[in-house]
């Protein structure tokens, strides 16, 4: 019988208790004395988040190839349970052995996104592990942070001993190896974190210093000590079908929000988007093998027994050997009721044909996204989709049986206008109208047409890194305005119109572009009370101004300028592989609506080539090379 | 072809709810690669139903799972299959295939037996021998045992004496009531001390949840009751041959009651190859 953290008391008072028991199929099972090395992997967000990420996946799986170590897992408890750890002074345990972290030799922290900070102190702070690194002994877990927001880890700097910087395949191995080796020697806690600097992807913020000017912008930003390096190399998987990816992911017993099997066919992207912080990050684009991707999909089907398969990747129609990949997988399962899903996929006459193979088309929608509503913005962000090509793909689709669009759309971009908002409108009625020229015999009742617009947060490492954000009262204006528009709409009654909360929006441009003076913030935002900022029921805006002013700091500073040519960046120090002079060079070339070739197309010479992997080594068709 | 599984949930698993041990069997058929029949349409669910929920909390020796194979072929080995596929504390113990015409489970169950015991840590006057015999005695002497039913809309007084066919503090007097022997127990006794054991009336018309039965001892005592202290087991599921859909026949009733085990229903022989 497994012995249980909490007890059937408390598990009997919370929702969903079964969020806190782990033993879900497919888990590993060590004996923890057995072992020299406990890591425990963390997703800072409630269990049915967490479980949905395919990244813990893969590490899970790969940490536990190891004999030597033995990883578990940890999410955020529910604010429910949150009270009674509090109360009760229960540690915050792994759900493998359910065993406090704070015993653990590392917590791995992923950071998905900026408004899980608040959830990384709570995770901390219900460990019983001190919130800041300085004041952590040997008797603590180093703790580790990892993923797309370990890019600009400044506004965390004071929380973590190390972020990984760069994708988690490739040297975890050599950090557990030296983790072990010290760990014999019985150094100190700074001798580890020296070790460690010197690993590539490393980076120990307490070994940094920085500097401002008056004007609160960065003067000086570097090392001070021999062992940290200037520049900090994003890690690089460089061959994706000779690497760890679970053959058994964990099959949780409750509902989660990914309940499939997730088979990532390729990373990275070649399209170049300027506003699309993952489009840079994850460069060059690595596609894995055909074979590769069909062995992984029979064994996790047959392993987990889902019912749905799901392809991810940023733009799946780049995928060179998509077709032959679905087609097997429909002609495998479909039979065994197995669903296919496809998210990212261009709508093109082979789109249709597998959507008519593999959903209901009465039930399912389209989905577009582009991003802005006129010509001249998806110039200015480099999307290169027409609207004669989303005309097209609806009218295709329209007559196929289709009634049901989405738009997805972005407010705020940099340079936008009045006349590029209102196009918004106008092509969510064109769509519209091109439903109505399908012959009333082969329409499908009315069309359904639903326009979603975001507010665009600028992120690093992006061409947009330099350019301001709008403000939420600027946002909130731009939203009544397209609301007025799509009323004006021909087939207004057709177009229903969502739009996502502002406040939000703001505090993640903030955090996006922070720097370490915001760790203060962060912090007495959730001494305060604020976690689960991510939940609108949750989040507590009027805790986070007065967090601000508190420090002497304005959000206006981090969004609202527009950044000059010259200013050292918070995560200036980290070396992605893209340079920073491209990056500027594609910032004035969206400022000149020029649009530039995605990388199959022709080498715009970014910089990934560095890694020598992936497209960077393909034969192009423009014949260009790095 | 119909087919009823018997199973038990234990430990952990206490804290599944019913519909996700539904998904649970359904992924768990998968990986079995035992072929289950799905529903007509687009968004087509595999063939199969409960005979009665157990709530979150409980544990049990005999949940109910009837489904529809798509041929004999995947009764073979069946038992041996689906248990490579489970996990520690849930495990198939039975397997019958049933008669095409066959009612669900669902449809013709008629009365639960119980296991009620005291966790190790927490006091319960029926813990003491002397005090329960007492309480028994009392209660068994009793002409009515009045309830208060809440519904959504009202709360009304019920009489359950003749739903609660027997109670007892002796396992064997109930095996030798039932004329079954429950075996091994998936409840771990070193965690538990069983005081009371019991058979209700069940099913989608009349059906008696233990805690009820037990706070109505706890009350005829004057005695506090507290839901955490008790840890309720099922230890077999009833159907009833005579009844008609809709029907309630208790067992002490005029009309006639035959309660059979769910898992009698059926026959277990070997598929032919």
């Amino acid at each position: 019988m497994r012995k249980l953290a909490l007890s059937d008391e408390i598990l009997l008072s919370i929702e969903k208790p079964a969020r806190y028991i782990g033993g879900e199929i497919n888990m590993v099972k060590k004996e923890p004395s057995e072992v020299e090395i406990r890591f425990c992997m963390c997703f800072p967000d409630v269990y049915e988040i967490g479980m949905s990420h395919l990244g813990i996946q893969i590490l899970y799986d790969m940490f536990n190839c190891r004999r030597d170590t033995y990883c578990e897992r940890v999410y955020s408890p529910w604010v429910d349970l949150d009270g009674i750890l509090r109360k009760q002074n229960i540690p915050l345990f792994a759900l493998e052995s359910q065993q406090p972290v704070k015993d653990f030799d590392f917590l791995g922290i992923t950071l998905q996104y900026e408004m899980c900070y608040t959830n990384v102190l709570q995770v901390l702070d219900l460990s019983q592990i001190p919130l800041k690194a300085a004041d952590r002994t040997k008797e603590h877990p180093f703790v580790i942070g990892g993923g797309p927001c370990a890019y600009n880890p400044e506004p965390l700097a004071d929380f973590f001993d190390i972020f990984y910087i760069g994708e988690g395949e490739t040297v975890y191995n050599e950090l557990l190896d030296i983790y072990k080796e010290w760990k014999k020697e019985d150094g100190s806690r700074n001798d580890f974190l020296k070790r460690a600097a010197q690993i590539e992807g490393m980076y120990v913020p307490q070994f940094y210093h920085v500097s401002y000017h008056e004007d609160g912008t960065i003067q000086d930003f570097s090392p001070t000590v021999k062992e940290a390096p200037k520049k900090v190399l994003k890690q690089v998987e460089r061959d994706m079908s000779e690497t760890y990816y679970p053959e058994k992911p964990l099959v949780p017993y409750i509902k989660v929000t990914q309940d499939r099997v997730v088979l990532e066919i390729q990373r990275g992207c070649i399209r170049g988007c300027r506003f699309c912080q993952a489009g840079m990050l994850y460069r060059p684009i690595r596609p894995r093998s055909l074979e590769f991707l069909k062995q992984r999909a029979e064994s996790m089907l047959k392993a987990t027994g889902h019912d749905e398969i799901s392809l991810s990747s940023l733009s799946s129609s780049d995928y060179r050997e998509l077709p032959e990949l679905v087609y097997w997988l429909i002609e495998n399962f479909q039979e065994k009721g197995v669903n296919i899903s496809l998210p990212s996929l261009r709508i093109d006459a082979f789109a249709l044909d597998v959507m008519s193979k593999i959903q209901d088309i009465r039930k399912s929608s389209l989905t577009f996204a582009p991003e802005a509503g006129s010509q001249r913005m998806r110039n200015v962000i480099n999307k290169g989709l027409t609207e004669e090509v989303i005309l097209k793909g609806a009218k295709d689709a329209f007559l196929g049986g289709w009634n049901r669009v989405k738009l997805y759309f972005m407010l705020g971009l940099p340079g936008e206008t009045k006349e590029d908002i209102a196009q918004i409108a106008v092509l969510s009625d064109k769509i519209a109208r091109e439903y109505y020229e399908v012959p009333k015999e082969q329409r499908n009742g009315r069309v359904n047409i639903v326009t979603s617009t975001s507010i665009f947060v600028p992120k690093p490492f992006t061409p947009f890194q330099w350019a301001p954000m709008v403000s939420k009262e600027e946002a909130q204006e731009r939203r009544f305005f397209l609301l007025d528009q799509i009323k004006a709409q021909l087939n207004a009654k057709s177009i229903k119109y969502n739009c996502h909360d502002a406040d939000v929006s703001e505090l993640e441009g903030v955090f996006a572009r922070g720097d370490r003076r915001l760790c203060d913030v962060i912090l007495q935002a959730y001494q305060s009370g604020c976690i689960y900022d991510a939940w609108s029921e949750h989040f507590q805006y009027g805790k986070w101004v007065q967090a601000f002013s508190d420090h002497q700091l304005t959000m206006d500073f981090y969004i609202k300028r527009e950044r000059g040519e010259e200013e050292i960046f918070p995560w200036d120090f980290i070396d992605i592989g893209v340079s920073k002079e491209f990056l500027l060079k594609e910032y004035h070339q969206a400022k000149k609506e020029q649009v530039t070739p995605n990388c199959r197309a022709g080498c715009a010479g970014c910089g990934a080539a560095k890694f020598g992997c992936g497209v960077c080594m393909e034969a192009r068709e423009g014949g260009m090379e790095a | 072809m119909k087919a009823r599984l018997k199973f038990s949930k234990a430990g952990s698993m206490r804290f599944i709810g019913h519909l996700d041990v539904m998904r649970y069997f359904q992924k768990a058929f998968r990986r079995a690669g035992i072929a289950v029949s799905y529903s007509q349409g687009f968004s087509p669910h595999q063939l199969m139903s409960f005979a009665s929920p157990l709530g979150i909390g409980l544990s049990s020796d005999a949940e109910y799972l009837d489904v529809v194979l798509e041929d004999e072929k995947q009764a073979e080995d069946f038992l041996l299959r689906i248990n490579q596929v489970m996990n520690e504390e849930i495990a198939v113990k039975d397997f019958t295939i049933l008669e095409e015409e066959a009612k669900s489970s669902m449809a013709v169950l008629a009365a639960c037996d119980y296991l009620i015991a005291v966790k190790k840590g927490r006091e319960s006057f029926l813990t003491g021998q002397e005090k329960r015999e007492t309480a028994l005695r009392r209660f068994a002497a009793r002409d009515s045992v009045e309830i208060v039913k809440k519904t959504k809309r009202s709360e009304k007084l019920v009489d359950i004496r003749e739903n609660i066919y027997l109670l007892t503090d002796r396992r064997e007097a109930l095996e030798e009531f039932t004329r079954i022997s429950y075996g091994a127990l998936s409840l771990d006794l070193a965690e538990y001390t069983p005081v009371l054991y019991c058979q209700l009336t069940a099913g989608s018309v009349v059906n008696i949840k233990p805690e009820l039965v037990l706070e109505a001892l706890c009350f005829q005592e004057g005695e506090e009751y507290n839901g955490f202290s008790y840890q309720i087991h099922r230890l077999e599921m009833y159907g009833d041959r005579t009844a008609k859909k809709g029907e309630v026949h208790t067992l002490f009733g005029e009309a006639p009651c035959f309660l059979v085990p769910l898992s009698e229903f059926g026959r277990r022989e070997e598929v032919q190859k």
